[in-house]
């Protein structure tokens, strides 16, 4: 530890000023706590200081649930649910609002940068363990963020009534089909018509701009309040409230604010350069953001040539196609969502990070990502040859991560892990 | 108050003049290629590129006005406005009023053609879609590639057939600028085992007005026009992008320093 | 006790620290003014709007003498009156009775700021808005139809504004100015174009 004061003292934290026996400040602290929210939760709250580049993640995601909340608000001033408005309020938001198209393209590359950052955010947990006791139920309620923003996703992906959005729907509304025997009645009372039709834009659309968006920030609420309670995990998977200083505080933690704040502003920034960088100058993405066919109106008597959902479902299209059952197809994918549920209680390590664990763990760690990528890619291309037979392969690595999990983190061979936090100072 | 900007930053430069000039011109664009004079003409039509520019101004105004003599007739541009159209091209609307607009039809209303939806089904089998969006579904590519491919097909009741989009409800209008071609067919067989008609290259039957180079330009032209309608604020989005990002870019410099400094207080 | 991981040190230079942390607030400031504009442009009319907003024709040649026309501008009614003689005598002769008989400190572009507040003396285009709250005054062009020494004009019925036979309002009236008059031309005698005049279009 290099320490360079005379004194060696712990520092006088930035904490704000003292508490105010008169004024405004302690008038309004009398009647809302404004000053203990800021010193339990920013000044006070210690994280750990060896965070690295993924723990980035979290605070994007909750920087692009405002940006998705912002937008979507503002479009929704303008857009007119209904098969005969749909598309067309998409395009006067487009071409006749003011700053109409940048307002959407915000929201269509927010979707997309929403599922960018929360993959990269779980992948971070698999990498540290950040979903190992005392976290599960922190991994649960974030698996559950992930459940209502693929709902939110698909809804909001019908709603500018292109013929992919069209045809999506009905793709993804008759996956319902498949359960024995409610499957058919329960498909026509999720459309409320024989076919996606006005009813189904229009559920779909209360869904996503109110049902949704409130049951998101909820859970997102709960997740930082679980976060809280335990405390960050961080790349070394070491407790850091187990070494507390003589003032109580962890050794190896440091206050949120300011030291956090400034580094998330950091990531914020470059995040949002990228982000403009799509948004101004490759909106579509190569079709990946924004789906050519989806420039066509809906066409319930044309199917596109091609059709396969956004990008961030991919890996899960594939799986439902890898199988030739069609039933068997529908409970395979939606096991592959629901694995990651049991993930705190799958992983044996006797270590959380990878940082001390043995190539076992480290190997199939990558062979999923490996999987999951090609997955996604495989979810693109047409069900056929070569494709289909990759598309089995990783399908079965997917499930082996998940499932053999039990097995290969106990036989593991694992490094000792360090008392203290590994941090080597700039 | 946009509109103005619009001009003020296109520029005095694209006058009236040079739109009129354009407009007396035979709408060759593309500086003059070397004719296709290979032996397997169109062989390699798959791979064309139409690499246009919508911020390119007087290309857009040439493929406005070939889009308004050559396909207005049947094809609708039912999100584009007139006015939006010469505030866009910079076209005075005493112009935009005597050269483009058909007779009857006001500045501020969409671009709609006069054909009746009825009568162009019974026509052609299906009313001609709307172009408005046509260059993002299909891409430019897509619908330069279409507008040269077009070939004589006694089987077609139109006469004509096309390699991007066989079985074309569409007539080859083009062809008296373009002339008309022959597609040569050579016999293949296939992975199944099966004989299979494989394009092998076009065989010009008659002249167009246009020569080859000319012609070319004239589609580029259009499918510049096209892409334009399918995204108008294009040129704008790219024009903000750079000052959004060299912003955002300064942003996250003074965050850095920030944070390197408040960091030096973590050992 | 040298364990802890934040340590004050020596070297730090605070008041760089400061300025730092002042710039980058400051720029993200802007940052968030420059990001505000597009979502706050966005409720100001639409491209659609201001076609729709654009200047409206009307064939003077089927208005009857001392009859009105209405016409639609920017979704606002403009009344078209065309006065006989009569009606345009009947215009003065009572401007003790007037809140503003010079239009001062009404609106109505220059070529309307005189005593008939029109650009001649047959046509008066006026906003059909009442000046008070916006309720549509109703035509009571006869002599006396209101009360014996009414000269004729528009009675709103909202709460009970009146104005002469040029939109100018009387004193008693909750309205406090005359009534609005839109910029407008004659592009050829028989056709009044409404939302535009030598200045362009408004």
């Amino acid at each position: 530890m290099a320490v360079k004061t005379a004194t060696g003292a712990p520092a006088e934290l930035p904490r704000g000023s003292a508490p105010a026996k008169k004024g405004f400040r302690a008038w309004l602290n009398k009647r809302l706590p404004v000053d203990e929210f800021v010193s339990t939760q920013l000044t006070g709250y210690y994280a750990p200081k060896n965070f690295n580049i993924w723990y980035f993640f979290g605070s994007l995601a909750m920087v692009v649930l405002v940006l998705q909340l912002v937008t979507g608000i503002f479009l929704t001033m303008f857009y007119k649910p209904g098969e005969a408005t749909s598309f067309d309020s998409v395009e006067f938001i487009m071409r006749e609002v003011n700053y109409g198209w940048l307002i959407r393209y915000l929201h269509s590359t927010g979707a997309s940068a929403f599922f960018i950052v929360v993959y990269l955010h779980m992948f971070r947990a698999f990498l540290y363990g950040s979903y190992r006791a005392p976290r599960e139920l922190l991994w649960l309620v974030g698996m559950a963020v992930y459940l209502a923003l693929m709902a939110e996703a698909f809804m909001g992906y019908v709603l500018p009534w292109g013929n992919m959005s069209f045809w999506g729907a009905q793709v993804i509304v008759n996956l319902f089909g498949t359960i024995p025997g409610i499957g058919p009645g329960l498909v026509e009372w999720i459309r409320g018509d024989y076919g996606i039709a006005d009813a189904t834009l229009n559920r779909f659309f209360s869904l996503h701009v109110v049902a949704l968006p409130l049951a998101l920030l909820l859970l997102v609420l709960l997740h930082l309040v679980a976060l809280r309670q335990t405390g960050s995990n961080n790349p070394d998977g070491i407790e850091i409230k187990a070494r507390l200083g003589a003032d109580g505080k962890p050794l190896d933690g440091i206050p949120f604010h300011p030291y956090y704040t400034v580094k998330d502003v950091v990531g914020i920034g470059v995040f949002f350069v990228l982000f403009a960088i799509v948004v101004f100058f490759v909106p579509t993405l190569g079709g990946l953001f924004l789906e050519a066919p989806n420039f066509d109106p809906a066409n319930p008597l044309s199917t596109p040539a091609e059709i396969s959902p956004v990008w961030y479902f991919t890996p899960y299209y594939a799986i439902l196609r890898a199988v030739p059952n069609q039933r068997f197809g529908a409970l395979l994918m939606l096991l592959a969502v629901v694995s990651f549920l049991f993930v705190p209680w799958l992983d044996r390590s006797p270590v959380k990070s990878m940082r001390y664990r043995g190539w076992i763990s480290r190997t199939a760690l990558a062979l999923f990502v490996i999987a999951f990528i090609v997955l996604g890619f495989l979810g693109k291309r047409p069900p056929e040859g070569l494709y289909v037979v990759l598309a089995r392969i990783f399908t079965v690595v997917y499930f082996a991560f998940f499932w053999l999990m039990p097995f290969y983190t106990r036989i593991d061979r694992v490094k000792p892990v360090p008392e203290r936090v590994v941090y080597h100072a700039h | 108050m946009r509109t103005d900007a619009r001009r003020r930053r296109r520029g005095a430069a694209l006058t009236a003049a040079l739109l009129l000039a354009a407009l007396a011109g035979a709408g060759a664009s593309a500086a003059k290629e070397e004719s296709a004079e290979q032996p397997k003409e169109g062989a390699d039509w798959q791979s064309w590129h139409v690499n246009n520019d919508a911020a390119d101004l007087a290309s857009v105004q040439r493929g406005a006005r070939n889009f308004v003599s050559h396909c207005l007739g049947c094809h609708s541009l039912k999100y584009e406005r007139w006015s939006r159209l010469g505030a866009d091209l910079n076209i005075p609307p005493t112009l935009l009023q005597q050269a483009l607009l058909p007779p009857g039809d006001k500045a501020t209303e969409y671009i709609q053609t006069s054909m009746p939806a009825a009568d162009a089904a019974d026509w052609f089998g299906k009313t001609p879609p709307d172009l408005s969006l046509m260059a993002r579904a299909r891409g430019p590519d897509y619908l330069y590639q279409m507008l040269k491919t077009f070939y004589v097909d006694p089987t077609r009741q139109t006469g004509a057939n096309n390699l991007r989009l066989p079985t074309i409800a569409m007539p080859d209008v083009l062809s008296p600028l373009a002339g008309l071609k022959r597609a040569v067919f050579r016999d293949e067989i296939n992975a199944a085992g099966a004989h299979e008609q494989v394009f092998d290259h076009f065989e010009q039957l008659a002249p167009g007005s246009m020569s080859a180079a000319e012609y070319d330009g004239f589609v580029r032209d259009t499918v510049n026009f096209l892409d334009y309608v399918s995204e108008p604020t294009q040129t704008a989005r790219r024009a903000l992008g750079v000052w959004v990002v060299l912003f955002l870019l300064a942003f996250t410099w003074l965050a850095w320093l920030v944070k390197r400094e408040y960091w030096k207080d973590v050992h | 006790m040298a364990d802890h991981a934040v340590v004050a040190d020596d070297e730090v230079d605070l008041s760089r620290r400061k300025f730092l942390t002042r710039a980058t607030v400051a720029t993200g400031a802007v940052g968030a003014v420059f990001a505000a504009v597009p979502f706050i442009e966005s409720w100001s009319p639409s491209e659609r709007a201001r076609a729709q907003g654009a200047p409206s024709e009307l064939d003077l040649s089927k208005i009857d003498v001392g009859q009105m026309a209405v016409t639609v501008w920017r979704r606002s009614p403009i009344y078209v009156v065309r006065r006989s003689p009569d009606m345009v005598a009947r215009v003065s002769g009572h401007d003790a009775d007037l809140k503003d008989p010079q239009s001062k400190d009404s609106n109505q572009p220059k070529y309307a700021t005189n005593v008939l507040r029109s650009r001649t003396p047959e046509f008066l285009v006026v906003i059909g808005t009442c000046t008070h709250l916006g309720c549509l005054p109703k035509q009571h062009f006869d002599k006396g139809d209101l009360y014996p020494s009414w000269p004729g004009g528009f009675f709103c019925p909202c709460h009970g504004s009146r104005f002469d036979l040029a939109g100018r309002v009387f004193d008693g009236s909750p309205a406090s100015i005359n009534l609005n008059i839109p910029p407008y031309s004659y592009p050829n005698p028989t056709t009044l174009l409404v939302g535009v005049d030598e200045k362009g279009e408004a």
